[in-house]
C-alpha cells in the first residue's frame, strides 16, 4: 500500500481516529505520518465561540446536562423571542433582549469577553449620556499627559471642560 | 461598484501587495457590526422588514459625509445577482459565507475600488468592513470609523451606555469590531515553529485559523489571525494589541526565512523554482496541489530567489483558480477533473511572462 497522503512511499503508519464518532483511518509513509505528528500535536485546538455558546448559554440558563429546557414559555416583549430559541441559536432577537435577559447574560459576557462593561466608539446620536462620560475620560487622560508634561496653560483648558461637562451631566440627571 | 466589475473580475484593491509589510501580511481587514435601533436583529425579520434596513442603509448613502470617505457606491441585492457570481464575492474574501444562506434579504454596498463593503441583513442589520494590502489595520479602522459615522448621520444604531453596540450574538457586543490579519507563514512551517507560535497566540484573546482547508490543515500556508474580545477593550486597543502581535509573528517568519535561506540556500531554491516550473507547465492541478505550489512561489518572491512575477498576481490566481470563477470564466459547469485541467491552462497562461 502507498501513502495516501504523498503516494510515493509505501505507507508503514496506520492509525486511526474517531472524532464525534466518525472514524477515519489514515495509512502514511513515516516522512509524512512525521509532518503530520508534528503540525497536529502542536496546534492549538479551534475554538469557535459560536459553536460553543449554545453550550454555555444551557449551562447559563441552569441546564447542566446541556439539553434544552422545557419551556419555560419566558419571551422578549419587544420581538417575541423565546428563551428556548434564543439558548438553542445562541442568537439574541432584538437591542431589548440584552436588558430583558441581563441578569444571566451578564455572567455569559464575563466568560466570553473577561469584562462586562463597553469602553470603546459611542455614537453622537444614540449614545446619550455615555457619550459625555465618554468625552471626559478622553479629557481626563490628556490632561494627565499635559501635567506629566508641565503643559499647565493645556491642563487648566483641559480641567475646564471636563468641569463644564460633569455640570452638564449632574444638569441632565437621569442614570448613567 | 459596479457589480459587474467586482463579479468579472478576479482582481481587487486589497491585493495589490503595496501595502506595508505584504511579504508576510497579504491583508489586513477591520469589520464592524451594527444594528437599527427598534427594529428586530435579521433572523428574527421577514421580507419586509427586511427591506426597511436595506431602505435606510440606502438612503444613508447619499449622505455628503457617508460619500466623502466612500465615494459613490452602489447597493446590490444578492438575489439579483447569479449563484456563481455570489460564490465570486465570498472568494474575493468581499462578503462572507454567510451572505449565502437566505440571500433573498440580504444586499450589499461596495466603494468602486472594492476596500469598503457593508454588509446588510447577515448576523446583524449592518457588517461594515474594510480591506486593505498588507499591515494597515489602523488605517482600515479609521476608514471604518468614518464610515461608521457617515452613516450615523441617518441611521440610530441600537447601543446600549453599559454594553456599547447590541449586536445579535452576544461574541460581538460592545465595539462589535473584528479586526484580522491574512499572513503567509511558509518559514515557520517548515521550520516546525508553527505550532508554538500560534499557541501562544491563542493565549493573547487572538483566533488564528488556517484560512483554506478545514481543522488543522491550513493549504498554502495561510493564517487569519483576529481578535475574539469585543467588549471591555477600546477600538484602538483592539487594533494595537493585533498589530503588535502581527508584527511579532512577521518577525519570527522573516527569521526563520533568513535562516532557512542562509542555510539551506539550494534546497530552497529547488522548492521554489520546482513550484515555478510545475505551475508553468503542468496539465493538470488540482486546487490544493495549486495553492501549495503559490505558497512556495510566494516564499520565493519574499526572499528574492525569484523575480519578475508580481505578488498582485498570486492573490489573482487564488480567486481565479476556484470553481466559481473557472465556471465564469469557461462559461459552463465542468467536472473535478475538467477543472483540474482548466485550472492548470488557466495558470501557464497567467504566468508567461
Amino acid at each position: 500500500m502507498l501513502c495516501e497522503s504523498c503516494g510515493q512511499r509505501k505507507a508503514t503508519v496506520h492509525y486511526t481516529e474517531i472524532i464525534n464518532g466518525q472514524k477515519r483511518e489514515s495509512h502514511l509513509c513515516e516522512v509524512c505520518a512525521g509532518e503530520l505528528h508534528s503540525q497536529s500535536f502542536n496546534f492549538p485546538p479551534q475554538l469557535n465561540l459560536h459553536h460553543f455558546l449554545a453550550g454555555l448559554l444551557n449551562h447559563e440558563f441552569g441546564e447542566s446536562d446541556y439539553s434544552i429546557p422545557a419551556k419555560s414559555g419566558k419571551k422578549c416583549d419587544k420581538c417575541g423571542i423565546v428563551e428556548e430559541q434564543f439558548i438553542k441559536q445562541g442568537l439574541l432577537g432584538c437591542g431589548d433582549c440584552y436588558p430583558y435577559f441581563g441578569d444571566k447574560l451578564q455572567p455569559l459576557l464575563r466568560r466570553i469577553h473577561g469584562n462586562n462593561r463597553h469602553t470603546g466608539k459611542v455614537p453622537v446620536r444614540t449614545g446619550g449620556r455615555a457619550r459625555v462620560v465618554k468625552e471626559i475620560e478622553d479629557l481626563k487622560s490628556k490632561l494627565k499627559t499635559a501635567v506629566e508634561h508641565e503643559e499647565f496653560e493645556l491642563a487648566v483648558k483641559y480641567r475646564d471642560s471636563i468641569r463644564a461637562l460633569e455640570g452638564k451631566l449632574q444638569h441632565e440627571g437621569g442614570e448613567v | 461598484m459596479s457589480s459587474k466589475d467586482a463579479v468579472s473580475c478576479a482582481h481587487s484593491r486589497w491585493m495589490e501587495s503595496d501595502g506595508p509589510e505584504s511579504d508576510v501580511v497579504v491583508s489586513s481587514r477591520v469589520r464592524v457590526a451594527r444594528n437599527l435601533t427598534g427594529i428586530p436583529f435579521p433572523h428574527m425579520l421577514g421580507p419586509e422588514k427586511t427591506k426597511e434596513v436595506v431602505n435606510a442603509v440606502r438612503l444613508a448613502l447619499n449622505n455628503e459625509q457617508f460619500k466623502a470617505v466612500a465615494g459613490e457606491s452602489g447597493l446590490i441585492h444578492l438575489s439579483e445577482l447569479s449563484p456563481v457570481d455570489r460564490q465570486i464575492l465570498v472568494d474575493k474574501h468581499l462578503i462572507s459565507p454567510d451572505m449565502l444562506n437566505d440571500f433573498q434579504n440580504k444586499a450589499v454596498v461596495m466603494s468602486q475600488d472594492e476596500t469598503i463593503v457593508i454588509m446588510i441583513n447577515e448576523e446583524d442589520h449592518l457588517r461594515m468592513q474594510c480591506l486593505l494590502s498588507g499591515l494597515q489595520l489602523t488605517k482600515a479602522w479609521e476608514i471604518i470609523n468614518q464610515v461608521d459615522d457617515g452613516l450615523e448621520q441617518t441611521i440610530d444604531f441600537a447601543f446600549s451606555e453599559k454594553l456599547g453596540y447590541l449586536t445579535s450574538c452576544p461574541t460581538n457586543v460592545g465595539t462589535g469590531l473584528r479586526a484580522s490579519v491574512m499572513l503567509h507563514l511558509p518559514g515557520l512551517k517548515l521550520t516546525r515553529q508553527l505550532g508554538g507560535v500560534l499557541g501562544a497566540t491563542g493565549k493573547l484573546g487572538l483566533t488564528i485559523r488556517g484560512l483554506y482547508g478545514e481543522g488543522t490543515e491550513a493549504v498554502g500556508d495561510l493564517f487569519q489571525i483576529s481578535n475574539q474580545i469585543t467588549l471591555g477593550q477600546s477600538e484602538e486597543e483592539i487594533i494595537d494589541n493585533l498589530i503588535s502581535v502581527s508584527k511579532q509573528i512577521m518577525s519570527q517568519e522573516q527569521a526563520a526565512r533568513q535562516v532557512l535561506y542562509n542555510n539551506r540556500r539550494e534546497v530552497i531554491e529547488d522548492r521554489v523554482f520546482r513550484a515555478y516550473g510545475i505551475l508553468k507547465h503542468a496539465r493538470i492541478l488540482s486546487s490544493e496541489e495549486a495553492m501549495r505550489l503559490f505558497s512556495d512561489l510566494r516564499l520565493g518572491l519574499g526572499l528574492k530567489a525569484v523575480t519578475g512575477i508580481p505578488a498582485k498576481l498570486l492573490n489573482e490566481l487564488m480567486v481565479k483558480i476556484r470553481p466559481a470563477f473557472m465556471v465564469k470564466i469557461a462559461g459552463r459547469e465542468m467536472s473535478a477533473y475538467e477543472r483540474d485541467s482548466f485550472r492548470a491552462g488557466l495558470i501557464r497562461k497567467e504566468l508567461e511572462i
